[in-house]
């Protein structure tokens, strides 16, 4: 899996709240979360993203409420990966279970900058700076968690037999 | 090597003799939750499924709380579609306006939830239930979708922090002011992908209210979950309102803890989380003038009847402060009765406080009290981030019923004591 886009940088603690706020989660169709995506946090961002583009930001990405509302949002904006210094947990296997590719990478985060040109290949997983020139690792996922992503998330899983 | 509480629990959920921080287990369910807003996502996952029935219609429950009583049309579809689901796979504990409470108050009082249990809910407060013994954990609506279908999760194992009690509480000091206390010791990342196992002689000391409370927002510095040494307390609290049996883990003597914490309890000062993060605590007495808007009293986190208890006997015989609305929410039908008997809600009304139905309301900004821009609460719930309750400039600060309460009366952020 190889992304390309510019990046889309953001600090810590961004909350599911201001990623998809409380008072959208009366609809499931993914379009209408989608153009609500962080409003609370950046206006211009729903304006502003392309398909392909990377969100970066720092600790704990996708805190607060199990809404799985938030995941789906940031993937239905156009958003093809996220990178961070660490996610919160339930927001981690939630983007696992629904196909949204994600990436915990400290100095890939402090080597991007906003609007940089970055390019992720994960099946060898490496980041690339485009715009800087600079290179970073980052850890594969574990093997369960691979098949779950090929497979195209839990649901598929289950239907294919990977998971009984 | 010794494993800590919570991973026994998994041990014995997933047929393994033992299991380590870091291994991916497979881990059979008891309980799968889901709300009005969650759920509805939930199925239309489990339809892709294929599957037919869910795994067992007695240990899937659905609680309409967050939007309902329905809040607009939109809403209304939600809880709709959660009803039909719920009747035609003939889910037994589907709880509908009536006889719903907010979710989490809810599952331990009508005994779905026992010591030893594996439960998963999509909603992130679902690990409340650690104050009962059980694992339990937040997940999304996914898991909740192949949960119903399977009756199994996919966890991580994760490592645990210690926080052992010693003491006791000081009066108008209750469980919330311990977890807000331990929150700002630790951050809101504090516990990432961890457990936070609490025991200790000064577990016995606190009430189930007080550890639901703690387990509730362990969540908040962003443990998998919290977790309760189970004590004769525990058991009684099962017995009273379960007929199923418990089953009692306990933590190795060797198990293996990152990091340990000693908490005396008779230091836990009245503790509130300033806007925007519930690590950014302060004690209440140093709050100066905060002038306040709005004081909610109710929440997964504090809205049973022992927090409706403490709010009423600082409200006693005083009125709500001129310029602030006052809303007290009973998180469940029982809570409402019982609060009704024992003229709780007679001491609100006459203080000039609003009490409304069991629901989530204006903790996610749904209705029932929302805030307008630039205004401030005073909230026993358990988020304080930006736009949580309303108007991205309005303002929440987290407490405890007793500081809710007294915040009430005067119209600032208020330490309890200085009121009685
Ligand atoms: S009361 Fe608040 S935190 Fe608790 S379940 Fe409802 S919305 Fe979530």
């Amino acid at each position: 899996m190889i992304f390309n886009g510019n990046a889309i940088k953001y600090g810590d603690n961004v909350d599911t709240d201001v990623i998809i706020p409380a008072r959208y989660l009366n609809t499931i169709d993914k379009k209408e979360l989608a153009s609500h995506c962080m409003e609370d946090l950046d206006k211009t961002f729903i304006n502003r993203v392309k398909a392909g583009d990377i969100m970066v930001a720092g600790n704990n990405f996708g805190c607060g409420s199990s809404r799985e509302h938030a995941p789906i949002a940031i993937k239905e904006s156009g958003i093809s990966l996220v990178i961070a210094n660490s996610f919160a947990r339930i927001f981690y296997r939630n983007s696992i279970n629904i196909g949204l590719a994600i990436l915990e990478c400290p100095e890939a985060v402090a080597g991007i900058s906003e609007g940089d040109t970055v390019e992720a290949d994960l099946d060898n997983g490496i980041i690339y700076n485009r715009t800087t020139g600079a290179e970073f690792k980052t850890k594969p996922f574990p093997e369960f968690v691979q098949k779950i992503i090929t497979a195209g998330g839990l649901v598929e899983s289950i239907k294919q037999g990977i998971i009984k | 090597m010794g494993m800590t509480m919570t991973q026994k629990v998994l041990a014995a959920h997933c047929g393994a003799e033992t299991v380590e921080a870091g291994e991916l287990i497979l881990a059979n369910l008891d309980l799968v939750l889901g709300n009005d807003i969650t759920s509805p996502v939930a199925i239309a996952e489990y339809n892709k499924l294929g599957v037919e029935k869910v795994f067992d219609n007695k240990k899937v429950t659905m609680v309409m709380d967050h939007f309902a009583p329905n809040k607009d049309i939109k809403a209304a579809e939600q809880c709709k579609m959660c009803r039909s689901f719920c009747g035609a796979q003939e889910i037994e504990h589907f709880y509908d306006v009536g006889q719903m409470g907010i979710e989490h108050a809810l599952l331990p009082e009508k005994g779905l939830v026992v010591s030893g249990d594996v439960v998963i809910g999509a909603d992130s407060h679902t690990c409340t239930y650690g104050a009962l013994g059980a694992f339990s954990t937040g997940v999304g609506s996914t898991d909740m979708a192949c949960g119903m279908a399977t009756g199994k999760a996919w966890f991580k194992v994760p490592s645990a922090i210690k926080f052992t009690l010693k003491g006791k509480l000081n009066k108008y000091v209750s469980g919330k002011d311990v977890i807000l206390h331990i929150i700002g010791l630790i951050g809101v990342d504090g516990a990432l992908y961890r457990s936070m196992e609490f025991t200790g002689e000064g577990v016995h000391s606190l009430s189930m209210a007080d550890r639901l409370c703690m387990a509730n927002m362990a969540i908040e510095a962003g443990a998998k979950n919290g977790i309760f040494e189970v004590d004769e307390e525990t058991l009684k609290y099962v017995a009273e309102h379960s007929a199923r049996r418990p089953t009692v883990f306990k933590a190795d003597e060797d198990a293996v803890y990152d990091e340990e914490y000693v908490i005396d309890l008779s230091e836990v000062k009245s503790t509130v989380s300033y806007p925007h993060l519930p690590e950014n605590t302060h004690p209440a007495s140093e709050s100066g003038d905060i002038k306040i808007d709005q004081v909610v009293i109710g929440s997964c986190t504090n809205g049973r009847l022992e927090d409706l208890q403490a709010a009423a006997e600082i409200m006693k015989g005083k009125k709500v402060a001129e310029n602030v609305r006052c809303i007290v929410i009973p998180a469940t039908q029982k809570v409402y009765l019982d609060a009704m008997e024992q003229g709780l809600l007679r001491i609100f009304v006459e203080a000039g406080a609003a009490v409304s139905t069991p629901t989530c309301g204006p903790c996610l900004g749904g209705h029932m009290g929302i805030l307008a821009a630039g205004e401030r609460a005073v909230a026993t719930t358990n988020r304080n981030f930006v736009g949580r309750m309303g108007h991205v400039d309005s303002e929440i600060y987290l407490a405890s019923p007793e500081v809710a309460a007294a915040s009430a009366v005067t119209g600032r952020i208020t330490d309890p004591k200085e009121v009685m």
